[in-house]
């Protein structure tokens, strides 16, 4: 569904200041998959985004997306993708159904086509009270859903999703999610989504791919990035930490070890077995114990440990 | 070319809807050229109303064809900032990424501007006709249609400078503030260029608005003469460029 081969894009700033926004981007998707773009603010997510959705150029470098090569046939590529960018799609002075009859008409439907699809859509989506409201009047949630709506008016088989819940409630966009995910399950639809929560793209995505300096530093499912990359982590209370991370040195796997105050916190490869194996270590040593506690590690963990770097930490200092 | 009518009807028939759904917000758009007619107009009866050799017969017939093209200036000049909010809210980027020719996106939009002003035209018109106010029928019907000719213009140079500046928005304001005044004082569309210095009537010859502010007077007092031809020379002169300039703009307005 997406191909790209040493995708590139380089901005211009000031006096011929280059900014590498993308560099060397090569990913493929295949059709059906739910893929999210992972990366802090500036990473380059949603400049790799907007050259899939033809919105710029590369400076270098191809992409095929939907079966038609964005820079020889874009037309062709719009025709066959979905776009939820990071704003609203829809203008502040239409109304809701008018909004969507208009992109109906866009892809080409008839006037009763178009109807009818905006009024699927509408209650697809939940918008039934909201149809003749004005966008301006709506609430985030409302507005968001109403995005995700204008993009699948002509049931594209790829849709892209930039940011979509950033600025939602929980609850919006618990609700916001069962809604994408019910509308791909039943169009069979590939969707790829940048996202800087990390919760988002754990629960939701099949595939991460974690994406930083422009750079697609890893790539594969939650689970096996989280396992291959990060690692359980595991916390052990004692009054004897110094005789204790002697102990644990010894467990398979154990790694970055770090000891504060009565605490001691490590990597291991498999939390729970070392956690039995250091606390009968532990006895016949008599060191006493006094709480143990392992992590699954999350994608900060694996970002950490590609980048040296706090995912969350970036994201919530931008955010400020 | 089928589709770019087509697309150019559909980027109408949405920058219509609201305004049929709004009516009203057509008379908003009239509120600056209102306040001159029903300030600035009884200041001039009272200083030149006398001198009929200047303004010819009555101040009216002189001014409200003026009035109509000021709210042409005043409102389509404008249009841009509507444009500058779809920038900001996301929804130009949703139709840049949907199959719509671009320049059918500024096509449709300037066509669009139009229907207001000629709406705003026919009712300053009734609305003055009790003052005294007496247009010849056909050549109220060709001002207006010149003036719809000029909108197009006006509204797709507006709608390129908030292409040009959408990432220092606030440019919007000041550009546009800055270049209406000087084309309307020296378009003599408040008071008669005759009684200014020369070095005026020079720097009127390069303001296209004063052409058009010459046809309507002339169309809506039933005189055919060359001042007609004129003002449809700048009219087309305007919408030629704008279009030009403004598809140019539109074409690059992802990056």
């Amino acid at each position: 569904m997406i191909h790209t081969r040493a995708l590139t894009k380089d901005f211009t700033v000031g006096r011929g200041e280059a900014v590498h926004a993308v560099r060397g981007v090569s990913i493929d998707i295949e059709p059906g998959e739910l893929v999210a773009v992972l990366g802090p603010n500036g990473a380059g997510k949603t400049t790799l985004m907007r050259m899939l959705t033809t919105l710029i150029s590369p400076t270098s470098g191809e992409a095929t997306v939907a079966g038609h090569d964005i820079a020889t046939h874009p037309a062709r590529v719009r025709r066959r993708i979905g776009y939820v960018g990071q704003g609203n799609g829809a203008g502040h002075t239409q109304r809701v159904h008018d909004e969507l009859y208009t992109q109906g008409e866009i892809y080409g439907l008839d006037r009763r086509a178009a109807r009818t699809r905006a009024d699927e859509l509408i209650e697809a989506l939940d918008l039934g009270a909201l149809r003749e409201r004005k966008v301006s009047d709506l609430s985030g949630g409302q507005r968001r859903r109403l995005d995700v709506a204008l993009g699948l008016v002509h049931a594209p088989p790829l849709l892209f999703l930039d940011e979509p819940s950033t600025g939602l409630d929980p609850q919006n966009r618990a609700n916001l999610w069962e809604h994408i995910l019910r509308l791909r399950e039943r169009h069979g639809m590939t969707v790829v989504l940048t996202t800087h929560y990390l919760d988002e793209a754990d629960t939701m995505a099949e595939r991460v791919v974690i994406v930083d300096h422009g750079r697609v530093i890893a790539d594969d499912t939650a689970e096996a990035l989280k396992t291959k990359l990060a690692g359980d982590r595991l916390t052990v209370g004692s009054p004897d930490v110094r005789t204790l991370s002697r102990l644990a040195e010894a467990l398979p796997g154990a790694r970055d070890l770090a000891s504060s105050g009565e605490r001691l916190e490590l990597r291991v490869s498999d939390a729970p077995t070392a956690a039995a194996e250091l606390l009968f270590a532990a006895r016949d040593a008599g060191v006493p114990v006094t709480a143990v506690q392992s992590h699954r590690p999350t994608l900060d963990d694996v970002f950490l440990t590609l980048t040296g770097r706090s995912l969350r930490e970036e994201s919530s200092e931008v955010s400020k | 070319m089928s589709t770019l009518v087509r697309d150019t009807r559909i980027v109408m028939a949405r920058e219509l809807r609201p305004v049929r759904r709004d009516p009203f917000s057509v008379i908003f758009g009239m509120v600056q050229p209102l306040v001159f007619l029903g300030l600035f107009g009884p200041l001039l009866v009272g200083s030149l109303g006398g001198q009929a050799g200047v303004l010819g017969g009555s101040v009216w017939q002189w001014f409200v064809p003026a009035i109509l093209v000021m709210t042409a200036l005043f409102g389509t000049s404008a249009t841009g900032a509507n444009l500058l909010f779809e920038f900001q809210t996301g929804a130009h980027e949703r139709m840049l990424v949907t199959p719509l020719s671009r320049p059918a996106l500024l096509i449709g939009r300037a066509l669009k501007e139009m229907v207001p002003l000629a709406g705003q035209a026919v009712i300053i018109v009734l609305v003055m006709t009790p003052f005294g106010f007496r247009p010849h029928p056909g050549g109220a019907l060709i001002g207006l249609a010149l003036l719809a000719v000029f909108g197009i213009g006006l509204g797709s140079l507006s709608y390129a400078l908030a292409i040009a500046v959408r990432k220092q928005d606030w440019m919007f304001w000041a550009v546009q503030q800055t270049l209406i005044f000087p084309l309307m004082l020296l378009s003599g569309m408040l008071l008669p260029l005759e009684t200014g210095p020369s070095w005026m009537r020079v720097a009127a010859r390069f303001d296209p608005l004063a052409y058009v502010v010459d046809a309507e007077r002339a169309l809506f007092a039933g005189e055919w003469s060359a001042d007609v031809a004129w003002g449809w020379v700048a009219a087309l002169t305007t919408a030629a460029v704008g279009l030009a300039v403004g598809i140019r703009a539109m074409v690059r307005s992802a990056e």
